[in-house]
């Protein structure tokens, strides 16, 4: 539904996918149908960004398996995309890094799109100079905007101390954007407000209610196919048979990580202790 | 996983599929591990049976719809399946009726299975013998028969306290003669009614009660809800049944007042059924 009036947005959703689940890909659904009902946004792309092993979480099984499995998902999508830069980074990547690499690679695209050289330098050096003088301000209009498309727990996580850097949350918030698809039982709203960096760009905080409790966690996939239980119709079909010919997810594959400390925490106390 | 130690079980699923969700195929699943983890169950198979136009819920769509999105939910499935019988009737059955449809054809399959014939005819007879004196025991009478067992989430179970939705008879036969499995949603307390209701407490043996781990509340309401805004039920429904509500523009404003000032059937016919004994 592009028309030119409407703003074109592509979201991008960070995490485990560990596995992914069709909560994952309501929520890409939930929050397109959410910008496009303002009549302000024209969502044209969805980018599923599977974590890297470096993260250290507990119970998360390799990256190749998570991003085949994403991959898999997302084959009959029109719109959802999965991309493994971050994922094959050898370290961690902090969630803001990720998006810019996306809104670099976004921008590019864009400007490949102009046929003239001398009108694609211009161009370029004229966005280049809207993305340095607009260092908190909304890019250019006419220009793709990229949002992160996250849980309300992803947005309450904000809270936890070391897991974010304030500047980076101000950065995503201010620069870029987000949606945040509530579950039941969570309420943005009152998060926001209680934090200043969030209330501040609050006008770039999208809140997506999910208006059907569909809870399906990974984690208690993972706890169902540990106990040799089905989890068929809680993961797209082709999931579900990847899971079971590479035999993912048992007791021991839970217990990946359980005494290493999660990459954010090892690198922002890190820092705090060379300081 | 069959052994000759546990009964053979089929589970039945009325209700009115509009449209058929991921969370009703869920419950098949839900329910077949549940049974088979006691060690003491086999489940063979699953059949949906969307109730006919008759019912005259408000929103019901045509049964030929509501039929062929059952199945190409289901035909992937290697053990769930659709029958169309129950639909196809012109009057609305009652769910006890429904389920003794398809425990007659359960015998019969059984029967079917007979090489001799003599051994065939005395077996039909001693099953339908103790079907007939023990009128109010569990089917594990013959304990190599197959048990029918009537497959619901835990709002149908609380249904059974709403008056005229059910005769009292039918309920004692449903969870005293076949067997109950409930999946329960969260918010709802399937023990605390069965305790509450002395018919359903005498028959609690019967009653298994199947916890939903996972909050997976897909309701066919918010469904056609959404269908009706312009909104995605993408990954809520099955792929082939998402394709078929398109292709067919099902489920619109005009499709949910369907029905909106006629009388349930249950209540048209158990009220009528009141009336008339009083003359």
């Amino acid at each position: 539904m592009e028309n030119p009036t409407t703003s074109k947005v592509v979201l991008l959703a960070c995490g485990s996918f560990n596995p992914i689940t069709n909560m994952h890909l309501r929520m890409f659904e939930l929050a397109r149908d959410h910008l496009e009902d303002t009549g302000q946004y024209s969502v044209i792309k969805g980018i599923i960004s599977p974590v890297g092993d470096a993260y250290k979480k507990k119970g998360l099984i390799e990256a190749s398996h998570r991003v085949e499995m994403a991959r898999l998902a997302t084959e009959s999508s029109e719109w959802i995309t999965v991309d493994s830069w971050e994922s094959q980074q050898s370290d961690w990547v902090e969630t803001s890094k990720v998006i810019r690499h996306h809104y670099e690679e976004l921008l590019a695209r864009e400007h490949n799109r102009d046929d003239v050289d001398t009108v694609k330098y211009t161009k370029k050096r004229r966005i280049e100079e809207n993305y340095i003088a607009s260092s908190v301000h909304h890019r250019k209009r006419d220009g793709p905007q990229l949002m992160l498309l996250c849980g309300a727990d992803v947005l309450e996580s904000f809270g936890i101390p070391n897991l974010w850097k304030q500047e980076d949350i101000a950065e995503i918030v201010g620069r870029y954007g987000l949606v945040c698809v509530t579950r039941s039982g969570s309420d943005p709203h009152k998060f926001i407000n209680q934090s200043d960096d969030l209330w501040k760009y609050r006008k770039n905080i999208h809140v997506v209610h999910e208006w059907v409790t569909n809870d399906i966690s990974a984690t208690h996939v993972r706890r169902a196919l540990r106990r040799g239980r089905s989890v068929r119709y809680l993961l797209p079909e082709s999931v579900v048979r990847y899971v079971q010919e590479h035999s993912l997810y048992s007791a021991e594959s839970e217990q990946k990580n359980a005494d290493v400390v999660l990459a954010p925490f090892q690198k922002y106390s890190d820092a705090s202790t060379s300081g």
